[in-house]
């Protein structure tokens, strides 16, 4: 998609729900930057992740430092940052531990707090380091098996196998 | 149980009992899960998604009495049987219209559905005619225990329970009270009330959800924050607005009596008259005077009439349900004529007077 001022890829998709109809923008980062510093004296859509995360990059990060962190991608479900940001949505639990710098001042933002007081499962997760490696190995066992690479395919297989019947 | 059985009901939260059930339709809550071992839904492969699938799947069935659930392959269905849940507040809008491995658990009530694979993993919701949320809150999280008894959430020591869209992180939770706030739309008051309540950080939304239009004067007040406050913070923040809304409206309602009375009097009236005898018939415009006419009855300007009726025909003349109804596949003109049909029955045969019908 286009942006709706350029020429240029639409990477920045905002709601604005602060007239008395939503209106729907898709703009480019510089158009998007534009937009959302002229309309900063108004509050900005509530929940509108794209929205919040334009408006925190806005302030004080350059068009490099921008593009190395569209770059990081999460080690476990293999989403780059940039694929998060157009889209709005995490790839797995442990986006929140590698993208922390940056999703931290994006969630206060959000919801003003950063520490969850309210309910916790009773039956903790033990060993979640486990639970966030079998997404990474069932990931890179498909690439193997895409990339015809079955022995390296079935040695993940057998890892996963250990993990799941809790022998790992 | 089956997917015909809901047909032949009305759902738990178009009941029209319990606490200021004249204003307040349904309380609801809702909790986002994910498992802890598997990608959110964006990057999980259909492998993945039919894994999830059978996880939750033998979870729910196990907990549940089996003649009380009704499990349903929502992949499978055709689009008019998903819209009619949607219709019936079952499943989301996202829901019905994803692709992939998804499913919906619900029990014989309707008082909960459980949304396998949607945006998230797992959304429990519980719902209850009126304004009750103590006992959607008692419900839902004895479910939600259950459910945590044999599969590992995803869960975040400082950040609490992790989803795939961070607005939702930390309790997961969304409660929201639905209005039914004629007045105030009269009056011109109601973009002042939203105006007040997003300043305290509560979203306001139509009947169906984000970006559905407020049809029918129905509006879903609830919160946007879900983290950095507990359950009951949560449900104390928006519990404790709706009585003032509802004070509002009810303050609107006397005024219109009070200082126009003819003019509501004729407006009650007519919308009747058009629903009794119209021969074609939009949903938009069936929403919109059934709302003068429930207000009506409210004010005790029609007396034939009860509110579960009411909410009834608001529910069975919606497009899907139309059809699952009579059986057919309409196109929208042949819908018109029927929901009109199903209307003047219904309401001349509620009164007991064939008159109308023979106009």
């Amino acid at each position: 998609m286009k942006c709706q001022q350029c020429d240029k890829p639409a990477t920045f998709h905002i709601t604005e729900l602060t007239g008395g109809k939503p209106v729907e923008l898709h703009l480019c980062e510089e158009h998007a930057r534009q937009y959302l510093s002229s309309s900063s004296n108004e509050p900005t859509a509530v929940g509108s992740v794209s929205a919040a995360l334009a408006q925190q990059m806005s302030v004080g990060q350059t068009a490099e430092e921008l593009a190395r962190l569209d770059q990081q991608s999460c080690p476990v479900c293999g989403i780059t940052f940039f694929e998060f940001r157009s889209q709005g949505r995490l790839g797995c639990p442990h986006d929140y531990v590698c993208f922390q710098p940056q999703l931290e001042p994006l969630i206060v933002n959000i919801h003003g707090e950063s520490e969850h007081v309210g309910k916790r499962p009773q039956h903790a997760a033990s060993g979640s380091g486990d639970r966030t490696q079998l997404i990474r190995l069932r990931r890179e066992m498909k690439e193997a098996i895409d990339d015809e690479k079955y022995e390296r395919a079935s040695q993940l297989r057998d890892q996963i196998q250990r993990i799941e019947s809790g022998g790992a | 149980m089956d997917f015909l059985d809901l047909t032949r009901t009305s759902g738990e939260w178009l009941r029209g009992v319990g606490p200021e059930s004249d204003i307040v339709i349904s309380s609801r809550i809702r909790l986002a899960r994910n498992l802890a071992d598997f990608p959110f839904i964006s990057r999980a492969t259909p492998q993945d998604r039919s894994r999830i699938e059978k996880v939750l799947h033998e979870r729910i069935v196990s907990m549940t009495p089996e003649n009380e659930l009704l499990y349903i392959d929502v992949s499978g269905l055709e689009k008019v049987d998903r819209q009619f849940l949607v219709e019936r507040h079952l499943i989301s809008r996202e829901h019905a219209e994803a692709q992939g491995s998804r499913a919906v658990a619900i029990d014989a009530a309707e008082k909960f559905s459980l949304m396998i694979n949607e945006e998230d993993h797992l959304r429990i919701q519980v719902m209850q005619s009126g304004l009750d949320l103590g006992s959607v809150w008692n419900r839902i999280n004895e479910i939600d225990d259950l459910i945590e008894e044999k599969v590992t959430y995803a869960f975040h020591e400082r950040l609490g329970y992790l989803t795939a869209c961070p607005t939702n992180v930390g309790t997961g939770m969304r409660v929201s009270v639905m209005l039914h706030l004629p007045a105030l739309v009269i009056t011109r008051q109601i973009d002042k009330v939203f105006r007040s309540l997003q300043k305290i950080s509560l979203a306001v939304r139509g009947l169906y959800g984000e970006g559905s239009q407020a049809m029918g004067d129905f509006y879903q007040i609830s919160n946007q924050i879900t983290l950095g406050r507990t359950e009951s913070e949560l449900i104390r923040q928006v519990g404790d607005i709706v009585p003032v809304i509802i004070d509002y409206e009810r303050q609107a309602r006397e005024f219109l009596a009070k200082e126009s009375h003819e003019n509501l009097h004729d407006r009650v009236s007519r919308a009747y008259g058009i629903l009794r005898t119209a021969q074609t018939i939009s949903s938009e415009e069936t929403m919109h005077l059934l709302s003068s006419v429930r207000m009506g009855v409210n004010l005790g300007l029609i007396h034939d009439l009860n509110i579960p009726a009411i909410n009834e025909m608001f529910l069975a003349t919606q497009p899907a349900h139309l059809q699952k109804l009579t059986g057919n596949d309409l196109d929208s003109t042949d819908r018109n004529i029927e929901r009109a049909r199903y209307l003047r029955r219904y309401l001349n045969k509620e009164n007991g007077n064939g008159g109308p019908e023979k106009n």
